[in-house]
């Protein structure tokens, strides 16, 4: 509870900080209808030259495209801001200083930063996934979409693990602008389903770095190519995700040593 | 002065990616993934369309990305953001104060680190090789031209980017700016797909503008899609748009820092 309110302190706080710079909120709409028509240009240029992409149909990858934007949202706001702290503060040594602070070291690296107009893509891949639902030949009911959300919040935890285990790479390498261009490069594929990528990149979005698990199963569990019984399997995974991060996390930090000055 | 300039600069940029060696790899791999994605893509759609897409084969696709991938770690340039970052913080006047054009001082750092980044790339281009086997006819102009031409692409890009940096004076914030030109550059340069998948008319577009000539035309000029009379005037056109790009930067520049006013420092 106590982790729940400090939590929401700090979401105020920023917040109100970035309801002060509304020319960020233009800015950042800019940002996301670029990314959006650059996206759905890809999709009809591969659907002038197709009728399906390894299997998928335009609806599905809407879906895909729409789940990617969506968590990419949440990551922008909630998670890559606490991570690039993460990194700043282990760079430039301010790290001892959430070390004496009483309460849980994860906790606070993770909770302490947010940007609000971020969230503009989760409305925006809110909307296209909406599209890709609506021209789907046969719909699911309601438990499909309750099953998707699942799934999504699923994905939010584990790329919530896979940015942690990077940023505490930190405190053995120290620089760790470039552990951020690496997630970006590699989240880009999310964007499209695993299926079509060779075998070992396919192996490696789905165990190394598991976008399969974050972005492409909750759209394929939205347009029913998977059962949504696949939830209790995803639900085991995510908590062994939780629990192998929390080790490595501890591990890592017994490796920091201060660098203030 | 200049050319020992340029040295001494390069030389910091491969030390200081030397030092970084993970770090300049983890970014590099970020890139690269980018090829891989789009390779996997229209593959699948030449597969499905019986092995060739818009008069592109299998092989020619394939050869195309992974050159890609090449042109790209070659075409990395200093990002308007940098230029963000140096007004706002104030230091820019660390650069001002230097008896040399800033443009020399990042264009020659860059220049350095493409040694280790084209290093770091060999071992990546393997695998893409040996994953997709994509097979490539060169001849000795396609090479010699292919070697000019990355770096006079990289140019392009660089002093393009410097342009677009230099909005910055006016508004301070240019980062939707830039995002909006990484949009159009995706659509116009061949980066996303080859302009031969484009609608005729974005394929046309793109010919009367600089960002065909910093992704497709090196491509092509290596994987023969151009014949020797293209390549060459590819390499002429190239050397327009740095032209074209110098006098606008001496233009732009002058006017600029008399708008710059040091903010800290």
């Amino acid at each position: 509870m106590r982790s729940v309110s400090l939590a929401w302190a700090f979401f105020k706080v920023q917040a109100a900080h970035d309801l002060q710079y509304r020319a960020n909120f233009v800015l950042q709409l800019i940002n996301s209808a670029v990314a959006l028509f650059t996206g759905l240009v890809a999709v009809s240029l591969v659907f002038q030259h197709t009728d399906t992409l390894a299997g998928w149909s335009r609806p599905e990858l809407l879906i895909v495209m729409g789940t990617h934007i969506v968590l990419g949202g949440v990551i922008a706001s909630l998670i890559e801001p606490n991570m690039r702290k993460l990194m700043e503060d282990v760079e430039q040594g301010d790290f001892d200083f959430v070390l004496v602070r009483p309460a849980d070291p994860q906790l606070l690296v993770s909770i302490r930063n947010f940007r609000l107009w971020n969230l503009i893509d989760v409305v925006v891949g809110a909307v296209v996934v909406v599209s890709g639902f609506a021209d789907l030949p046969v719909r699911g009911g309601a438990v499909r979409s309750v099953a998707f959300l699942a799934a999504a919040a699923l994905g939010v935890v584990v790329m919530y693990c896979m940015w942690l285990i990077l940023s505490t790479l930190t405190f053995r390498i120290v620089k760790g602008d470039e552990i951020i261009d690496l997630f970006q490069g590699v989240y880009q594929a999310g964007r499209w389903p695993v299926s079509i990528y060779p075998n070992w990149l396919r192996g490696s979005l789905t165990f190394v770095v598991p976008l399969a698990f974050a972005v492409t199963v909750p759209a394929e569990t939205l347009s029913a190519r998977i059962d949504p019984s696949f939830l209790v399997v995803g639900l085991g995974i995510t908590a062994a995700v939780v629990a192998i991060t929390r080790l490595i996390w501890r591990a890592n930090l017994a490796k920091y040593s201060g660098a203030s000055g | 002065m200049i050319g020992r300039y340029y040295l001494a600069q390069a030389r910091q940029g491969l030390l200081h990616d030397l030092q970084y060696r993970t770090a300049a790899a983890f970014s590099l791999f970020g890139f690269l993934l980018e090829p891989v994605i789009y390779l996997a893509v229209w593959r699948s759609v030449a597969i499905a369309r019986g092995g060739a897409v818009a008069g592109y084969s299998l092989d020619q696709l394939t050869a195309y990305y992974v050159v890609w991938s090449l042109v790209r770690a070659m075409n990395l340039a200093l990002t308007p953001y940098t230029w963000e970052w140096r007004i706002q913080s104030g230091r820019l006047n660390d650069l001002l104060s230097r008896p040399i054009h800033p443009f020399h001082h990042d264009f020659a750092f860059f220049a350095g680190q493409k040694i280790v980044w084209i290093t770091l790339w060999l071992p990546f281009a393997v695998v893409l090789w040996f994953t997709f086997r994509p097979s490539i006819e060169v001849t000795p102009l396609r090479v010699g031209a292919f070697a000019v031409a990355i770096w006079l692409a990289f140019t392009i890009r660089h002093m393009f980017q410097f342009l677009e940096g230099a909005v910055n004076f006016w508004t301070t914030r240019t980062s939707a700016l830039f995002q909006l030109m990484v949009g159009v550059e995706l659509l116009l340069s061949g980066r996303l797909v080859p302009l031969a998948l484009m609608p005729g008319w974005v394929e046309r577009l793109a010919g009367w503008l600089h960002f065909k000539w910093t992704f497709q035309y090196p491509i092509e000029a290596l994987i023969g899609k151009l014949d020797d009379g293209a390549i060459l005037t590819g390499l002429a056109t190239q050397l327009l748009w740095i032209g074209v790009f110098a006098v606008a930067i001496r233009l732009v520049w002058g006017r600029a820092i008399r708008r710059y006013t040091a903010v800290g420092g």
